[in-house]
């Protein structure tokens, strides 16, 4: 296997935002080609060798995407991506329940795609429970029991967060919903291949998988559905029954084969990979708090992915710092990024003030981080954090022992 | 988001950054915005005997476009009195930095920290008069 040092073109600036995607692995690639050329058959069709042979390139990647969750590959189904697996996961069970169970358990620091799928549950005329989370960003255990009832009908809790990168308490919350009587679902996106996941030892009942988060490609998912007990879902796509009738389609080949060995190579390489970025991560904290006082990392540091840091930088507002950090993507949860000009959902939740949450930067590390590129991330950071706060009135202030609460702002 | 390259020249070489005497009676401050919503602004002005702005300094706590708006109307007051100071409209700030509309509330905040900071210096100046007036 050769060891691949760099994946990005020189010119490019660094990347630090595994959390929104990853590049593909330069073996899965290798491992997807055949797929896109000469074995192009349609995985179902029955009668001639190229259906076979794509057929055996689906399959041995359904059991590869199966064994990183300790789960049988009858239970692993295809999908385009976490945003499905969510929606077809909540949605399902929700639906194919109804008449029984009518109530929803999450949290809200969830992704948008399963709030937004709830929302849309209470539409429908489902009560949810949007849970909230301690100042760590984990859920706290005996609120989730307590909300827990006998018409519960799934509880739906990230494994880990997209944002601040904490890593919920799986096995605990698993136990609570097997007591009670309700589904697990967990959105694993950015958990799978990154943190040992075992839905037996979890009870797990269903699972979210994304390939663009594991280096694999874009475009691919899967739903880890458990068979015993058996969960039910109602299908949301409908046509030929694929995908044991829960997601009917052809399967897109390549891209499952990419999943596949996407998913194997992180469970190769998982424990190595953990403590490499652990210590690039600790490198990159110990860099910024050696020149910059006042800077806060926001989420608990312990139950977190080693490849996530998510640091608020006083007095320094989010986008004026990636405009000046051109040689760093980055991302940041200030108001001024996103179309909704208001400052990340996920840092609101943890209590974190709404003047800290716009100085915030998510910084994402992975596979292809280098020492050299932390270093040189830790540089520019600590130049323009430094420029930024030599104009920021807020910062003046502070130096002056001014508390800034203190002042009446008027709310423009 | 895509910038202008004259919003980029003001985010990357700020023209005016620091601080004058707050308490002096010929400086007026203006101090906009609020931390909870992403921007604050500090603008100076200091009138000089002749009424013209003879300096302008400013702080900005902002995204880039919030910088740049602030940077570039120190430059516009200069040498400006305070009547034609007050007359700078945030149009002409987000024109002229060719702003996107999500950061037009940029220009409205530095047309506020201008007006805000001539206010503080009539409030002063007006004092000063009746002090002067008392003491006749």
């Amino acid at each position: 296997m050769t060891a691949i040092t760099q994946i990005r073109r020189n010119d490019q600036p660094i990347y630090l935002d595994y959390q929104a995607t990853t590049p593909l692995d330069p073996r899965v690639l290798e491992a997807m080609m055949p797929y896109f050329t000469y074995k192009f058959g349609n995985a179902h069709s029955r009668s001639h060798s190229y259906g076979w042979e794509a057929e055996e390139g689906v399959e041995k990647a359904r059991a590869q995407v199966a064994k990183l969750i300790g789960a049988d590959e009858k239970e692993v189904i295809y999908t385009s991506g976490a945003t499905e697996s969510n929606n077809l996961a909540i949605k399902g069970v929700a639906d194919f329940y109804k008449d029984r169970r009518n109530h929803v358990v999450t949290t809200v620091t969830e992704h948008k795609c399963v709030l937004d799928t709830c929302r849309h549950l209470e539409q429908e005329g489902f009560t949810v429970t949007y849970l909230p989370v301690q100042q760590n960003g984990l859920v706290d255990l005996d609120v989730l029991r307590a909300a827990v009832t006998d018409k519960t009908v799934v509880v739906s809790i990230m494994a880990v967060n997209n944002e601040i990168g904490v890593i919920q308490p799986l096995a605990e919350i698993g136990k609570i919903c097997r007591e009670k009587g309700a589904f697990f679902h967990t959105d694993a996106a950015q958990a799978a291949g990154k943190i040992p996941l075992d839905v037996e030892a979890m009870n797990i009942d269903l699972m979210s998988i994304s390939g663009h988060k594991i280096y694999g490609p874009k475009g691919i998912g899967a739903l880890y559905v458990r068979r015993k007990p058996r969960v039910r879902l109602a299908a949301m796509i409908h046509g030929g029954g694929q995908e044991r009738g829960f997601r009917s389609g052809t399967l897109p080949t390549p891209l499952c084969v990419g999943l596949g060995e996407a998913a194997e190579i992180c469970m190769k390489e998982m424990d190595a990979e953990a403590v490499r970025l652990t210590k690039l991560r600790d490198r990159m904290l110990k860099g910024l708090n050696a020149k910059l006082p006042e800077i806060y990392v926001n989420g608990d540091l312990e139950h977190r992915i080693p490849g996530n840091l998510n640091i608020s930088f006083a007095h320094v507002e989010g986008e004026s710092l990636m405009m000046g950090i051109k040689n760093l993507s980055v991302s940041s949860g200030s108001a001024c990024t996103s179309a909704s000009l208001e400052p990340s959902y996920v840092l609101r939740a943890l209590g974190v003030e709404e003047e800290m949450a716009h100085t915030s930067l998510r910084i994402g590390l992975g596979r292809f981080t280098t020492e050299h590129e932390v270093d040189t991330a830790v540089d520019e950071l600590v130049h323009h954090v430094t420029k930024l706060r030599e104009m920021s009135p807020l910062w003046e202030m502070s130096q002056e022992g001014i508390d800034i609460k203190s002042i009446e702002w008027a709310a423009h | 988001m895509t910038y202008s390259a004259k919003l980029i020249d003001h985010y990357e070489n700020p023209r005016n950054i620091g601080s004058l005497d707050k308490s002096a009676e010929d400086v007026g401050t203006g101090l906009v915005g609020a931390p909870a919503c992403g921007d604050v602004m500090k603008l100076q002005i200091k009138v000089g005997a002749d009424g013209l702005i003879e300096d302008a300094k400013f702080k900005t706590f902002g995204c880039g476009s919030a910088i740049a708006s602030s940077s570039l109307v120190t430059e516009w007051v200069k040498g400006k009195t305070i009547d034609e100071a007050e007359t700078i409209k945030n149009t002409d700030i987000a024109r002229h930095l060719a702003l996107p509309p999500v950061k037009i509330h940029c220009s409205v905040l530095a047309e506020d920290a201008i007006k805000a900071a001539i206010a503080d210096y009539r409030a002063k100046a007006s004092k000063k008069d009746e002090s002067r007036e008392a003491a006749e």
